[in-house]
């Protein structure tokens, strides 16, 4: 294994014996899902090295694209037997480094399951293939007058499968709730081959232990996904939006906490602090005001004379904590056009320069401004240049920095800021990762949030599914687990 | 090598996050689901050859020249990436490093250089094309390197490209027609002819002439222009575009025009990028801003002078299918459209999906063939669910990959594609 391994990583000094073995395992997987399935060109693994995450990098041997449940089990067979790393991948939109090939191996592209196999009306359950991208879930079902709330910003591409995966939130994570609050079922393969199902379309079901809670968030460790059931919700009949701007951060953390104490729970609550709204401004010349601390756009959907009073009382509690300006929209465009400002916060600032490092650390609700003036400490104390956006309705927050990969020292000083960000997290309660994952990222930040316990519980639960070690090596745990040495 | 590398523009390389917005859009990534066949993987392989960890080899030739150019990538991208400009420099990094190579394509070399480079040749070219109507394009065909088409192929774009004008037609046309309707200040405006646009579509630049005198312009035809340098551009050699734009904005000067219009949307981007193509030649830059500054499609100057009358009613149900260079290049979306609603009698249907390209992209419909005819295929299925009766297009290019698809199709009696110009002097 050591040997596969140490061919793939360095692609020098290639031995006769391991291009034979390399050609055999090429020729083996090209009888499980066919020749023009299986692809190995230096242009095509240099195209599967990366995801959506910045800097990190690491190109697979094969990129391999199953059809059926049963191709991926045979390609996991194969893997385990030879020991070859498998990376599941859907779209490669996450922003944990989840994809890439650390220990080169095989990435498994699920797109290919793109089918949405059936919209049950009765149940209100849809069941998808995990290649599926998540803005045509959403388009299939609400043609029927149905609602599938998950919204990752990455929706018009992300795959159900990565979403599941990734455990991915979204802007309606407030009164919605996330990707793992829609999951009911799953079908799934271990790594030794075996294809298993747990869950269904029951919304009750407590037979034994809930594998399908656990396989959520997995980030491709576990097991590979192959089918998904997931609840729909009926359709809201109408939707506002309103955004309102304060002098300091507090205001804002205020009219969150005010409007949820007053026992109204809006769909989306999302902030953007003063600097990524200057930045905005200049990118997409939205006339913002820029002598405010941070604006709130604020989106409420249901019945219609229920959207119209809660938005009237948003607004009322805007006004008197002390907003500087509170603009409802009157009609959808008016809306969108409101909302263009969060949607273009992470474009707008990765213009500015080269590399774009978007986290996702989150605290509880009531620590949101304290959270914010913390990152700007942090930002000053580091000399990095750091934005704030996100989810304020659910303490999610998107600190953003900018800076250039091509600059070593500067990027240390960029670790050093969200070490401390992340430190800063915790102690207030809260967690280094709301909706992204670990991946590569986050790994060396995982025993603070879990401590050293959670993380040995973890490896166990890790050893039972994938005794060799094969699936996403490299991931969530910094420790390669023990029995990867006893393995070999 | 080493020496060609700085080409690639490494500042706006890494402008791309690899978020992966734009692979929906993608039309070679529609159709192959691989991430070499995506925007944000064809950025990725730049980057690598920009850091020489990959070779510029015929691999990453091949899947630079796989792209379609249609520019559909960089109206999804959030982070504003000019990907266009990216191509072309990474396709003029092939070329050089292919020249080096003596490698050089002799197809390619032949249809570019020796025809486009030189309108004299050009007329020559259609005249002879004209000539060789009556026996077929076949022998044009084999020169031109179309022999890799299928015969069954072959003889639906043969059928696709109209009866071409007779050379004696083309010479005896009016130099200055003037405008037809008064106006405080009548604007004077050049038509850009266009290489393909005036050999192929003679009858459609006549057509834009009268239509902008019907909406009151002084029009003249310019003369000393050349091809505008866009397939150059695009199949990587910059310096005969740079020569072309010379040239262009040379006949632009001494016509003395206020507008320079033209009708196709690959021209008009291109047309529009001579700022850009000539920005550090100093002598250049600032008459290249002046032409672009000047440059306008059809529909789009339509569209910024006062509405004109139609005289005639078309019962047709229309639909419109974008020119990517005028849609994603040139951000002219709202202007045909509503021109086409304006036509009395005119049933507008919009086209799902009308912004991704058709497949023709330049020559690309001869150099990748079957990825070409596979988008066309995809295209055409939504084509149908419209039930128009004619399909409006903008460019050359297009009009004839439609007219092609609705054969393949097989629509032909019951649908027609039609350039935009055409549809509204019927109209007149
Ligand atoms: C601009 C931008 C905005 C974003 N906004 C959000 C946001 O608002 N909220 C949010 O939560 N995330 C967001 N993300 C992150 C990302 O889009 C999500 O993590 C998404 O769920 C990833 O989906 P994907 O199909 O790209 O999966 P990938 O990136 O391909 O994979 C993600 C993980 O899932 C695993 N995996 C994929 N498919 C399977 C399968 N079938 N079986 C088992 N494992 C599998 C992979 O191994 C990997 O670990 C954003 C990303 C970008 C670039
Ligand atoms: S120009 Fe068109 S074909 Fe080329 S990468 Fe962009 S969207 Fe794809
Ligand atoms: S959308 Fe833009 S930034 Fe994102 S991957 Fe594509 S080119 Fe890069």
């Amino acid at each position: 294994m050591e040997k596969v391994l140490g061919l793939t990583v360095t692609d020098e000094g290639v031995d006769d014996c391991m291009v034979d073995t390399n050609s055999s395992i090429r020729s083996r997987l090209c009888a499980i899902v066919g020749e023009d399935s299986v692809r190995d060109s230096a242009n095509e693994r240099h195209a599967y090295s990366y995801d959506a995450t910045p800097i990190v990098t690491g190109a697979p041997d094969w990129i391999v694209f199953p059809q059926t449940t049963r191709q991926v089990s045979e390609v996991l067979r194969l893997a385990n037997e030879e020991r070859i790393p498998v990376i599941p991948r859907g779209s490669g939109t996450n922003l944990a480094g989840g994809t890439v090939a650390v220990a080169a191996g095989i990435v498994l592209n699920m797109t290919r399951f793109n089918r949405i196999v059936e919209i049950d009306e009765s149940n209100l359950t849809v069941t998808v293939g995990p290649g599926v991208i998540t803005a045509d879930l959403h388009r299939a079902v609400e043609a029927r007058g149905l609602f599938y709330p998950p919204d990752p910003g990455s929706m018009r591409i992300s795959t159900i499968g990565g979403n599941v995966a990734q455990g991915a939130g979204g802007m309606r994570g407030l009164k919605y709730g996330v990707t793992k609050d829609y999951v009911l079922g799953l079908e799934y393969v271990l790594p030794t081959g075996e294809i298993l199902r747990c869950g269904g379309k029951n919304y009750k079901d407590v037979a034994g232990y809930d594998l399908t809670r656990l396989l959520v968030g997995s980030e491709g460790t576990l097991a590979v996904i192959t089918e998904l059931t997931l609840k729909l919700l009926p359709l809201p009949e109408s939707k506002r939006t309103m955004v309102v701007y304060c002098k300091r951060m507090v205001d804002a953390a205020r009219i969150v906490e005010r409007t949820i104490a007053a026992k109204i729970i809006p769909a989306t609550m999302e902030f953007l602090d003063q600097s990524t709204m200057r930045v905005v401004d200049q990118f997409a010349h939205l006339g913002l005001p820029t002598d405010v601390a941070a604006m709130l756009l604020i989106e409420q959907d249901g019945v219609e004379q229920q959207v119209d009073r809660d938005i009237d009382r948003i607004a009322q509690i805007a006004r008197k904590v002390g907003a500087t300006d509170v603009q409802v929209a009157n009609t959808p465009e008016d809306g969108a056009r409101l909302m263009a400002a969060r949607r273009s916060a992470l474009a707008a600032l990765s213009r500015l320069r080269p590399t774009t490092i978007l986290e996702d650390a989150t605290v509880p609700r009531s620590e949101l401004a304290t959270m914010v003036s913390e990152i700007e400490r942090i930002a000053e104390k580091y000399q990095v240049q750091i934005c704030t956006f996100g989810h304020a309705g659910d303490g999610n927050l998107h600190p953003t920095c900018m800076t250039d990969e091509r600059d070593a020292e500067e990027l240390e000083r960029v670790d050093a800021a969200f070490a401390e960000i992340f430190e800063v997290a915790l102690r207030l309660g809260g967690t280094i990762t709301g909706e992204h994952g670990v991946g590569m990222a986050k790994a060396k930040f995982l025993p603070k949030r879990v401590g050293e316990d959670g993380i040995q519980l973890m490896m166990r639960l890790k050893q039972a599914f994938d005794p060799n070690g094969i699936l996403n090596p490299g991931k969530i745990f910094v420790r390669v687990p023990d029995w990867q040495h006893v393995a070999e | 090598m080493t020496d060609r590398v700085p080409v690639l523009n490494m500042d706006e390389i890494l402008n791309c996050m690899h978020c992966g917005f734009c692979l929906p859009t993608c039309p070679t990534y529609e159709q192959t689901g691989l991430e070499t066949q995506s925007p944000r993987g064809r950025i990725a392989l730049m980057k690598a050859v920009a850091e020489q960890k990959l070779p510029v080899d015929d691999e990453f030739a091949s899947n630079m020249y796989a792209c379609l150019g249609c520019r559909a990538c960089e109206t999804a991208c959030p982070a504003g990436v000019k990907y266009g400009q990216l191509l072309e420099d990474a396709r003029e990094l092939v070329e050089d490093v292919k020249r080096g190579d003596r490698r050089r394509s002799f197809r390619r070399d032949l249809a570019l250089k020796r025809l486009f480079m030189h309108p004299g040749r050009m007329r020559l070219a259609g005249n002879l094309l004209w000539a060789v109507q009556a026996s077929g394009l076949q022998r044009l065909a084999n020169r031109t390197g179309m022999v890799r088409i299928l015969p069954k192929e072959m003889a639906e774009m043969q059928r696709a490209v109209d009866p071409v004008a007779s050379p004696g037609q083309r010479k005896g046309r009016q130099a200055v027609i003037p405008a037809r309707r008064s106006q405080p200040r009548v604007p004077r405006v050049g038509v850009f002819t266009g290489c393909v646009m005036d050999v192929l579509f003679h009858q459609t630049n006549e057509a834009t002439a009268r239509i902008l005198a019907h909406a009151g312009c002084e029009v003249v035809f310019l003369e000393g222009t050349a091809c505008c340098g866009a397939l150059h551009a695009h199949a990587g050699e910059k310096a005969s575009a740079i020569d072309l734009a010379k040239q262009n904005i040379e006949a632009f000067e001494e016509a003395g025009v206020d507008f320079m219009v033209n009708n196709a949307g690959g021209c008009g981007a291109a047309l529009k990028e001579y700022a850009v193509w000539l920005n550090d030649h100093p002598r250049w830059s600032e008459r290249a801003k002046r032409f672009v500054d000047a440059t306008r499609d059809v529909s789009e100057l339509l569209a910024e002078l006062p509405d004109f009358e139609f005289t005639k009613r078309l019962d047709l149900r229309v639909t419109y299918q974008d020119s990517c260079h005028l849609a994603h290049g040139q951000g002219v979306r709202t202007q045909p459209r509503d021109l086409l609603r304006r036509i009395p009698g005119v049933t507008y249907v919009e086209l799902p999906r009308a912004d991704s390209c058709c497949g023709s992209a330049g020559i690309y419909n001869i150099t990748n063939f079957e990825m070409s005819m596979d988008i066309l295929d995809t295209k055409m299925n939504h084509v149908r669910g419209t039930m128009a009766d004619v399909v409006v297009t903008s460019n050359p290019g297009c009009l004839l990959q439609m007219k092609q698809g609705i054969i393949r199709a097989g629509l032909e009696g019951k649908m027609r594609a039609m350039h935009i110009v055409d549809v509204i002097a019927m109209a007149l």
